[in-house]
């Protein structure tokens, strides 16, 4: 190989971090960027929180700007969408006919919101949040003192609901399961959440499933299968996402929710990566296979991938870490607290808005989710990156100092 | 416009353009210095723009909030120098400000 060529499929996080890292680990080849969306990389998570707030614009939140890709010869070909890939012959198939041929594969194909099939779902002023455009979309919809449904209670409809109540809308949040943010946390946490939205003038309905969309061309109200109705000017669907693995299992890699890849963030195809939202790798930590959908994990999966790319074999290991805003509310998440049986708040979660949830299996620390507690979410993610054991009493006695604690 | 001056561990020296207002973790990511991360896109949540400040240019920087000061607890080699690069902002006083990068950020 000469002059070898990377083709990465993408253009989110992991694309802006592959490119830059495979020249720091000594790519010399060609670095060709595949992108559906108009815009180089932009820093997503501020699109439901300052950009949809209008306090940020494009460019402020760029992960850096086109010219800086050019200065370290990466191409872009941005507005394309790849059709299928040939990995026989080694190349990408894009839906303008064109064929890209590459050494190295990666597929940076990330996610996408998660289609509700509803009645009505197609009125204007129905919405999902996943990229820039749609949130041009919701800005364009946003008047104060109208009414903002939010359909789903996860990170992203809980975000726009702060920022939607901000801009002064009248904000209803429809969760279908019995608390928000289910999935993700524990119910002492949900209760934070729902009390801190309930105090800003949020409403919260749980247990309710939506039915339809109603109105002419515009949504003018949700209908629930209870027979209940909310009044609607703005609905903002947030269902969760869903990896973009077709392009990988109509190749024949293997696909398991996400495309799995090893430790070097390699497929079954050799010559193939994945990275961020649509790969699915084993943890070592925690002892299971997962797809985590972060920034974090796009990134630190894009650098081993680059040194892998480049013949440097590391492992992926780094401990999965997240953040939210709301409000004045600032959660930062350490590890993953799924099969947790026991939780630890330091702090005042029941009136407050400050504290920490240690999530523990046994006497194991899982995970810990910070509101306004940088230090407990720091001390948190020291021991578990280190796999320090704590010890769960003195840490639930708020008068032992966390600095007591360190291993 | 002023001027900042990033010197890798290894010696290396980037000196990029920055405009007042601007921090320096976005000048770092924008030029592509090596050893910045900036994870989080600059809200303090993620401490992966640890710098050193040389202490000439120290005293001169705003000081450090109480989220700052433990965000910095995560990373390696902390010392009387450290800052995260997100949290100082440039102006007329900084031009030609130099900061000494980590190893790697945590």
């Amino acid at each position: 190989m000469s002059n070898p060529r990377c083709v990465v499929v993408g253009g989110g996080h992991a694309a802006a971090q592959i490119a830059p890292s495979l020249r720091q680990s000594g790519w010399e080849g060609t670095i060709t960027v595949v992108g559906e969306e108009r815009a180089v990389p932009y820093h997503r998570p501020p699109l439901s929180k300052l950009y949809l707030a209008g306090e940020k614009s494009l460019d402020d939140i760029l992960i850096r700007p086109a010219g800086a890709y050019e200065k370290i010869d990466v191409e872009f070909r941005l507005g394309r969408r790849v059709a299928s890939l040939d990995p026989d012959r080694g190349a990408v198939l894009l839906a303008d006919g064109e064929r890209v041929p590459y050494d190295a594969l990666v597929l940076a194909t990330g996610s996408r919101a998660r289609r509700l099939p509803l009645p009505g779902g197609e009125l204007a002023g129905v919405h999902y949040l996943r990229d820039i455009a749609d949130v041009d979309g919701i800005r364009a919809d946003v008047r104060a003192g109208e009414n903002a449904v939010i359909v789903g209670g996860g990170y992203i409809g809980l975000e726009t609901a702060a920022v939607l109540r901000q801009l002064g809308m009248r904000v209803t949040v429809l969760e279908m399961m019995d608390r928000v943010l289910q999935r993700v946390t524990a119910e002492c946490v949900s209760d934070f959440y729902t009390r801190v939205h309930r105090e800003e003038g949020v409403d919260i309905v749980t247990n309710v499933r939506v039915a339809a969309f109603e109105g002419e061309q515009r949504v003018r109200a949700v209908a629930c299968q209870d027979g209940s109705h909310y009044p609607a000017d703005l609905v903002v669907i947030g269902a969760g996402i869903v990896p973009n693995v077709e392009l990988a299992s109509e190749a024949g890699l293997e696909v398991e929710d996400g495309i799995v890849v090893n430790e070097q963030c390699r497929t079954n195809d050799e010559r193939i990566y994945a990275i961020g939202d649509c790969a699915r790798h084993h943890d070592p930590r925690y002892g299971r296979w997962i797809r985590l959908e972060s920034v974090q994990n796009a990134t630190g999966q894009a650098k081993v991938a680059a040194a892998a790319i480049c013949g440097h074999e590391r492992s992926y290991d780094e401990l999965p870490w997240f953040w939210s805003d709301q409000y004045d509310l600032k959660l930062q998440i350490a590890g993953l607290s799924q099969g947790f049986d026991d939780v630890v708040i330091r702090g005042d979660i029941e009136t407050g808005r400050s504290f920490a949830a240690f999530s523990f299996a046994g006497t194991r620390l899982l995970a810990v989710d910070a509101v306004n507690r940088p230090a407990d979410f720091v001390f948190g993610k020291k021991a578990l990156t280190a796999g320090a054991s704590v010890e769960k009493e003195r840490l639930r006695d708020e008068t032992t100092p966390l600095r007591a604690l360190d291993g | 416009m002023g001027m900042v001056k990033f010197i890798e561990a290894d010696g290396t020296t980037h000196e990029v353009e920055i405009a007042d207002g601007e921090s320096l973790m976005l000048a770092a990511t924008r030029n592509l210095v090596p050893g910045i991360d900036g994870d989080c896109g600059g809200v303090c949540a993620c401490a992966t723009c640890h710098v050193h400040v040389e202490p000439d240019w120290s005293e001169k920087l705003t000081a450090m909030a109480d989220d700052e000061d433990t965000m910095l607890e995560l990373t390696d080699a902390r010392d009387e120098q450290s800052r995260l690069g997100c949290q100082i902002t440039m102006s007329p006083e900084l031009d030609g400000v130099t900061v000494r990068l980590p190893f790697g950020q945590h």
